[in-house]
């Protein structure tokens, strides 16, 4: 049961997002920028990958199911990649650039004090750019943010592989900023 | 040693609006809306305790400093009750209603799921409502975040008590869309 009352057939964030429409702006907006919108080096995928790591790090299950799903959709449908990323980021098939910033990630999951110069380093010895270590901590910072939101009012988080992925191919294709839609009462 | 290139003399967050603007501009959405913006029954000053309190708990020196010195400015300058907060908000002289929402607070800086209905049922009994409790989550949520990005990237923080006073009393008058003072 949430801990306010919200609307029902909305789960996880959404029915954040329909209770409070002025804080569901700049949430959105900032999601978009950070996940959505074209960036000079990091697919969509890739960055999805960052979130959903770091959502599972937090035991968020409705974040990392639908930012799973998103990434999956990001990624040409691949579910195995994203498995293998929330299994261990060491040893799934992604680049050693996006394992050492997946290492910065989850540091700064655990505090951001704990991201180290040498952690930086290994990052940009795989070529890492300025931006794409900006952008690697300011996901998973982010994402620090919407895991305690979302568990910290208690929403409802369903376990609907269908429904994620549903969700999760709506957003990858228009992004952030178009209207949930209803899901038949639970 | 900030971990990427920053602008000098630009310090904690500032710097890194400057180097990705399109980021900052939600940003500081977000903090104008949460904290600034008129509130139906929460002052920007009590509002503004959450963030610094958080910030704290987090040991964020930039955002704790800042967010003390905006909540300074918004209580009318009153030194006394934003420190009591930081260091026992049971003692200090707030209301009992700011008290279980801090509590709140803190259970979310600490993890979601640590929120307990006790948790809730205490603060509704002190008159908090709905949008108190959602609010005082997202803030503190939020500060998880400002905070882990003002660290996380090394920015620069400074120890100068009159910059932080500087930099409180112009977001407390002009809220955070303004440009930065260098």
């Amino acid at each position: 049961m949430p801990h306010i009352n919200l609307p029902t057939e909305f789960p996880g964030i959404r029915s954040l997002f329909m209770f409070r429409p002025e804080t569901a702006a700049p949430l959105n907006a900032l999601v978009q920028t950070l996940l959505h919108n074209p960036h000079p080096t990091l697919s969509a995928g890739e960055r999805e990958l960052i979130a959903t790591y770091v959502s599972r790090l937090n035991t968020c299950k409705y974040c990392c199911s639908i930012h799973g799903a998103i990434a999956q959709h990001q990624l040409g449908n691949n579910a195995e990649i994203v498995k293998q990323v929330l299994a261990d980021p060491e040893t799934a098939p992604i680049s050693n650039k996006m394992k050492a910033l997946l290492k910065i990630a989850s540091k700064v999951q655990s505090g951001g004090k704990n991201v180290t110069e040498t952690d930086v380093e290994l990052a940009r010895k795989e070529g890492a750019t300025d931006i794409e270590i900006h952008d690697s901590v300011l996901i998973a910072a982010a994402f620090c943010m919407y895991n305690r939101y979302v568990d910290g009012l208690a929403t409802w988080q369903p376990d609907n592989d269908e429904l994620y992925d549903k969700m999760g191919e709506q957003r990858a294709r228009e992004g952030y900023l178009t209207p949930p839609f209803k899901v038949i009462s639970h | 040693m900030p971990h990427i290139e920053l602008p000098q003399n630009v310090p904690g967050i500032r710097s890194l609006f400057v180097f990705r603007p399109e980021t900052a501009d939600p940003l500081c959405q977000l903090a104008q809306t949460l904290l600034h913006n008129p509130h139906p029954t929460l002052s920007a000053g009590e509002r503004e305790m959450i963030a610094a309190y958080v910030s704290n708990l987090n040991t964020c020196k930039f955002c704790t400093n800042s967010h003390s010195a905006i909540a300074r400015h918004q209580l009318g300058d009153d030194t006394a009750v934003v420190k009591q907060v930081l260091a026992d908000p049971e003692k200090a002289p707030i209301s009992d209603k700011l008290k279980e929402l801090l509590k709140i607070a803190a259970k979310v800086q600490s993890g979601g799921k640590n929120v307990t209905e006790a948790d809730v049922e205490l603060a509704r009994k002190e008159g908090a409502t709905d949008i108190e409790i959602h609010d005082t989550v997202l803030i503190s949520a939020a500060f998880c975040m400002y905070n882990r990005y003002v660290d996380g990237l090394a920015t620069w923080q400074p120890d100068n008590e009159e910059l932080y006073d500087k930099m409180g009393a112009q977001r407390a008058r002009e809220g955070y869309h303004a440009g930065s003072i260098k």
